[in-house]
C-alpha cells in the first residue's frame, strides 16, 4: 500500500512501490493536470511539489514519498491561498500566466507553473541567471520569453 | 512536373466551379441541418457557424484544432466582428467533427497560392464538385486557418448572419433594411429609437437562406479584428483542467504500450512474451503487422511489461542504412543531375561559361522529429458497431473517417471527442497514420476503451520526419563583380512549391530538384520545405555578398528592387536591431529574409561566441509583413514560437540514422532551446494592403541562416551543415564584415 497526501487529501493506493508518482496521479487517481512528457525527468512536464518543492514525478517512485505532501497543478491555488487576493481561484503565478498570455499549446505549462511557483517561493526576486538555472522545463512552443516576462512581473510586484 | 499539374487541376476546377468563397459557411440550407442536429431549445443557427440564443448569447463554432496558435479566438473574432456581436457575450465552441463543419476553404485558399501543400495533395486530385464538398477534411495546417477559413468562411458567416438579422428587424418594423444599424448584438432603427436584440430575431432569421455574397467590412470598420484579445483557451491551461487527447479517461479504459519495428518499413516476425501475461494488470499481447503491443489496466504496467517482450522483425536490406550512406546517396543523386525543373530563368549555362569568377558551396541538413510535448496517443472504444475516439489531431474528420474504416463501421457511427492539441507542427496531420491505425487495430480486440500512448522514445523514433536535404550551389560573377548566374541542385521531394526560389534579381537561374527518396518516412514539419531551403539560399546569398565584398544587408536590398515587401521588412528589422551602429564587443548581426505562407519575414540575430567558442544568440529582431494581424498579441506569440522552434533545429536538431533506425532516444540527445538559451525576441508586425499572411510558420525559416551568417562574421567559418552544435569553431578569427 502506498500512502501519501495529494492536495491535502490522504490517499491510499494498492499499487507497486516502484510505480512512479506520475502514473499514480494520472492513471490511478485520474488527476490528468500533471503531464507525461519524457518519462526520464528530462523535460519537466510532470513537475509537482513534494513538501512544497518542485520535483519531477515521472522518476519519483511512490515508495519514496510515503506519508509526504504532494501538490499538483489542480491544488496549487488552494495550497498558495492568499497569493492573489483579486481571484482566490488562481495563484499570482497563474494570474500572471493569463495576464502575459503565456501558454500556447499549454501541455508543458502545468509543469512550468509548478517549477516557477517553487522557485518564487524560495527566491521571490530571482536574477535572470537564477531563472535560467532553476527553470529547465522544455516548452516546444517556445513560450520562454513570456515565461520570463511573467516571472519578472511577479518579482517586481 | 507533378506539382504544377496538380496546381493546374485545382485552379481550373475553381474557375469552372464559380464562386466558392464563403460557400462552406453560407451554403444554402447548411444552417438548417445545424438547427436540426445541434440546436437546443431557444437556440438558432443563423448560418452554420453561428448560433444565437434567445438571451442574446452568440456562440461561434470554429472548425479548426486549437494547438496554442489561438485559432479559436482569432477565428471567432472574425465572425463576431462581421456580425457586429458583443464580444463580451460571445462563446467559442470547437465545431464537432462532422461533415457539416468540414473546412474545405483551406483547399480553395491554397489554390490561389503557388500550389497546395503536400498534406492536401491526395485530396485535391478529385473533381471540381468534390472540391466543394471535401467532406472528410477538417485540417489545421499550412498557416491557413485565419487567412483562408477566417477570410473565406468565418467573416462570410458573420456578415451573412448580420444581414439576415437586419432583414428580420426591418420586416418587423416595416422599414427598409438600409435604415437599420447594428452594434453589440442589437439591430437599431435610429430614426425611431427602436432596438431588437439578435436573440429576439434569431429564430426568424434561421428560417431564411443566408446570402453567399454578403458585403464584408473594410478594415477601417473593424471593431474586434486588430485588437489584442485574450485567448479563450488560456485559463484552462493554467490550472490543469484543459483536456488533451492523452487525458481521455472513459470508464473501464485499458492502456496499450507499443513497440514498433525499429527499421522503417519492416514487419513483425515473431514474439516471445515470456511470463508477461501472468503479471499484474496485463490483459493481452496484441501482434500487429509492424509492431507488438501490451495492453494492461495501467500505462505504466503495460510499458514495464513491454520491456520483457522479445520481438523479432524481418530484415529487408535497410538495416545497413546510415546518415552517412544517405548523404552519399544524396551526393550521387546530385552528381548524376537527373533532375526536374523547379525554376529556370534566362541562360544560366551561358552565364557560367562567360563568368569571371565562380563560387560553389554544398549544404546539408539532417532529418528532424516534431517532438510535440504531448506524446502521440489515441483512445478508441468500439462497441456494438459504434466507436468513440479521443486523440489530439490536426484533422478530426480525417481521423474519424480513417479509424471508422479500420474498424469496419460507417463514419456516421463514430463520435470524435475533441480536445486541445499538445503541439502539432505537422506531426498530427492526416496521412501520418501511425499511432492512429495502431490504436484502432488494438482497440478492435476489446469492447472497452483502449488508450494507446507512445513513449517519448517511440515518439522520436517512429515519426514522419522533416526530410534531410542536400543542396549544391554555384554563383557566377561577371568581370565587373555582378552576380549573373544562380545554379542550385537539391534533393527532393518538393513538399512546398517555391520554397527554394529566391527573390533576388539575378538574371539567370537554374534551380532543379533530384531524387532524395530514402526508407525514412517524411512529412510536413513546421514551415515544411522553407526551413531547409531558407537556410540554404539565405546562407549562399550571404556567401555571394561577402565574395563581392559587399555588406550583406545592402547587397540584399540592392537585389530586391522588385520586392518592396522584402525591402520593407529588412529595413524595419535592421533599424530596430541597430544594424550598422555600434554593438557590444564581440557581437555580430546576421540577416535572413524569406516569404512563406503569405507573409514576408526578416530576422536579424545578434550573436557572440562564448569563452568556449560556442555561439550565444542574444537577441532576434523580427519584422513581418502579414497584411493584417487579426489578434496582434497572438500573432506576436506565434512569431516568438516560430523563431525558437527554428533556433532549436539550427542549434541542436538532428535525427541520425544508424543501422537503418533512428539513433536518438529522448530529449537528452534531441536537445531543445530552454530558458537559458532562449534569446530576447523583438517583434515588429507591419500591416499592408496585402491579403492576410500566416503566422504559425513564417517565422521559422529565416532563423538558422540569420544565426550562421552572424557566426561567419564572428569566426570566418561558414556553417554549411546543421546543427550548429556539431561544429568546432576553434579559436577566434579576425574575419569581420
Amino acid at each position: 500500500m502506498a500512502n501519501f497526501k495529494v492536495n491535502g487529501e490522504d490517499k491510499t493506493l494498492d499499487i507497486e512501490p516502484d510505480m512512479p508518482l506520475l502514473w499514480a496521479l494520472r492513471d490511478e487517481l485520474g488527476m490528468t493536470g500533471t503531464k507525461f512528457g519524457c518519462g526520464i525527468a528530462a523535460c519537466g512536464a510532470c513537475t509537482v511539489h513534494i513538501n512544497g518543492v518542485a520535483m519531477r514525478s515521472c522518476v519519483t517512485p511512490v515508495s519514496a514519498i510515503e506519508g509526504q505532501e504532494i501538490t499538483t497543478i489542480e491544488g496549487l491555488a488552494t495550497a498558495a491561498a492568499g497569493s492573489n487576493p483579486s481571484n482566490p481561484a488562481l495563484t499570482a503565478v497563474q494570474q500572471a500566466w493569463i495576464d502575459h498570455q503565456v501558454p500556447q499549446c499549454g501541455y508543458c505549462q502545468s509543469g512550468m507553473i509548478m517549477a516557477v511557483s517553487s522557485l518564487l517561493a524560495q527566491n521571490p526576486n530571482p536574477s535572470d541567471a537564477e531563472i535560467d538555472s532553476s527553470i529547465t522545463n522544455v516548452c516546444r512552443c517556445g513560450t520562454y520569453p513570456r515565461v520570463r516576462r511573467a516571472i519578472r512581473s511577479l518579482a517586481t510586484a | 512536373m507533378k506539382i504544377n499539374r496538380r496546381r493546374f487541376l485545382l485552379s481550373s476546377a475553381l474557375v469552372g466551379g464559380g464562386v466558392l468563397i464563403g460557400y462552406t459557411a453560407t451554403r444554402p440550407s447548411r444552417h438548417r441541418r445545424a438547427n436540426t442536429e445541434l440546436a437546443g431549445s431557444g437556440e438558432s443557427f443563423v448560418t452554420s457557424l453561428i448560433k444565437i440564443e434567445a438571451d442574446n448569447t452568440v456562440t461561434i463554432y470554429v472548425p479548426h484544432s486549437e494547438m496554442g496558435q489561438g485559432v479559436h479566438t482569432s477565428l471567432s473574432m472574425m465572425a463576431a466582428d462581421e456580425l457586429d456581436a458583443d464580444w463580451e457575450r460571445v462563446n467559442i465552441e470547437q465545431a464537432p467533427a462532422i461533415d457539416l463543419f468540414a473546412n474545405g476553404d483551406l483547399v480553395t485558399g491554397f489554390a490561389g497560392e503557388l500550389g497546395a501543400p503536400s498534406f492536401l495533395a491526395p485530396l485535391i486530385s478529385v473533381s471540381a464538385v468534390k472540391i466543394a464538398e471535401l467532406a472528410n477534411l477538417q485540417t489545421t495546417g499550412g498557416s491557413s486557418s485565419v487567412r483562408f477559413t477566417g477570410e473565406h468562411s468565418m467573416r462570410y458567416a458573420g456578415a451573412a448572419a448580420r444581414d439576415l438579422l437586419v432583414q428580420c428587424a426591418a420586416t418587423r418594423w416595416a422599414i427598409p433594411a438600409a435604415e437599420c444599424t447594428t452594434a453589440l448584438s442589437y439591430v437599431h432603427h435610429n430614426a425611431t429609437g427602436r432596438s431588437l436584440s439578435y436573440g429576439e430575431l434569431a429564430a426568424e432569421a434561421a428560417m431564411l437562406e443566408p446570402s453567399t455574397e454578403p458585403v464584408l467590412k473594410s478594415r477601417d470598420q473593424y471593431n474586434i479584428m486588430g485588437k489584442a484579445m485574450s485567448r479563450n483557451d488560456i485559463p484552462a491551461k493554467v490550472n490543469g483542467t484543459a483536456p488533451y487527447g492523452i487525458d481521455a479517461q472513459p470508464e473501464d479504459m485499458l492502456y496499450a504500450a507499443i513497440r514498433f519495428a525499429p527499421v522503417f518499413g519492416t514487419k513483425l516476425v515473431s514474439v516471445d512474451a515470456g511470463d508477461v501475461l501472468s503479471r499484474r494488470g496485463i490483459k493481452k499481447i496484441v501482434q500487429l503487422e509492424d509492431s507488438v503491443a501490451v495492453v494492461a489496466d495501467s500505462y505504466w504496467r503495460a510499458k514495464e511489461a513491454l520491456k520483457s517482450v522479445d520481438a523479432v522483425f524481418e530484415e529487408l536490406g535497410n538495416e545497413n542504412a546510415s546518415s552517412a550512406s544517405i548523404y552519399e546517396q544524396f551526393d550521387a543523386s546530385l552528381a548524376a543531375d537527373d533532375s526536374d525543373e523547379d525554376r529556370e530563368i534566362g541562360d544560366t549555362q551561358a552565364a557560367f561559361e562567360s563568368a569571371a569568377d565562380v563560387i560553389e558551396a554544398s549544404y546539408r541538413v539532417p532529418y528532424l522529429a516534431h517532438a510535440a510535448m504531448e506524446p502521440m496517443n489515441c483512445t478508441v472504444h468500439l462497441k456494438d458497431g459504434r466507436a468513440d475516439i479521443w486523440t489530439s489531431t490536426q484533422d478530426a474528420l480525417g481521423i474519424k473517417s480513417r479509424i471508422a474504416s479500420i474498424l469496419g463501421i460507417d463514419a456516421e457511427n463514430a463520435t470524435f471527442h475533441h480536445s486541445y492539441v499538445g503541439g502539432g507542427f505537422g506531426r498530427r496531420l492526416p496521412f501520418n497514420w501511425n499511432v492512429i491505425d495502431h490504436a484502432a487495430l488494438i482497440a478492435k480486440e476489446f469492447d472497452v476503451p483502449v488508450k494507446t500512448v507512445l513513449s517519448r522514445e517511440d515518439d522520436l523514433q517512429q515519426d514522419y520526419y522533416r526530410p534531410a536535404v542536400a543542396s549544391n550551389f554555384k554563383a557566377a560573377f561577371d568581370a565587373s563583380g555582378l552576380v549573373r548566374g544562380w545554379h542550385n541542385r537539391f534533393t527532393g521531394p518538393v513538399q512546398t512549391p517555391g520554397a527554394a526560389h529566391i527573390p533576388y534579381a539575378i538574371d539567370n537561374q537554374s534551380i532543379r530538384v533530384v531524387d532524395g527518396t530514402t526508407h525514412v518516412p517524411i512529412a510536413a514539419w513546421r514551415s515544411v520545405d522553407h526551413s531547409q531551403q531558407t537556410f540554404f539560399t539565405e546562407s549562399f546569398i550571404d556567401e555571394i555578398a561577402h565574395r563581392a565584398g559587399k555588406n550583406p544587408y545592402q547587397f540584399r536590398l540592392d537585389l530586391l528592387s522588385g520586392h518592396p515587401r522584402h525591402r520593407r521588412v529588412l529595413e524595419t528589422a535592421a533599424e530596430a536591431a541597430g544594424y550598422g551602429r555600434n554593438l557590444p564587443e564581440g557581437h555580430a548581426l546576421g540577416i535572413a529574409v524569406q516569404e512563406s505562407f503569405g507573409s514576408v519575414v526578416a530576422e536579424i540575430a545578434e550573436v557572440s561566441m562564448d569563452e568556449n567558442m560556442r555561439p550565444v544568440v542574444h537577441k532576434v529582431t523580427c519584422a513581418i509583413d502579414c497584411g493584417f494581424a487579426v489578434n496582434p498579441d497572438t500573432a506576436a506569440s506565434q512569431i516568438e514560437s516560430g523563431i525558437i522552434f527554428g533556433l532549436t533545429a539550427a542549434m541542436y536538431g538532428e535525427i541520425t540514422i544508424e543501422d537503418g533506425r533512428v539513433a536518438q532516444n529522448n530529449f537528452p540527445d534531441y536537445e531543445m532551446v530552454r530558458m537559458a538559451t532562449s534569446p530576447e525576441i523583438d517583434v515588429h508586425i507591419l500591416e499592408s494592403d496585402n491579403t492576410l499572411g500566416g503566422f504559425g510558420e513564417p517565422a521559422t525559416p529565416p532563423i538558422a541562416a540569420a544565426v550562421t551568417n552572424a557566426i561567419y562574421i564572428l569566426t570566418g567559418q561558414r556553417v554549411r551543415e546543421l546543427p550548429i552544435k556539431n561544429h568546432d569553431f576553434g579559436k577566434p578569427s579576425l574575419a569581420k564584415a
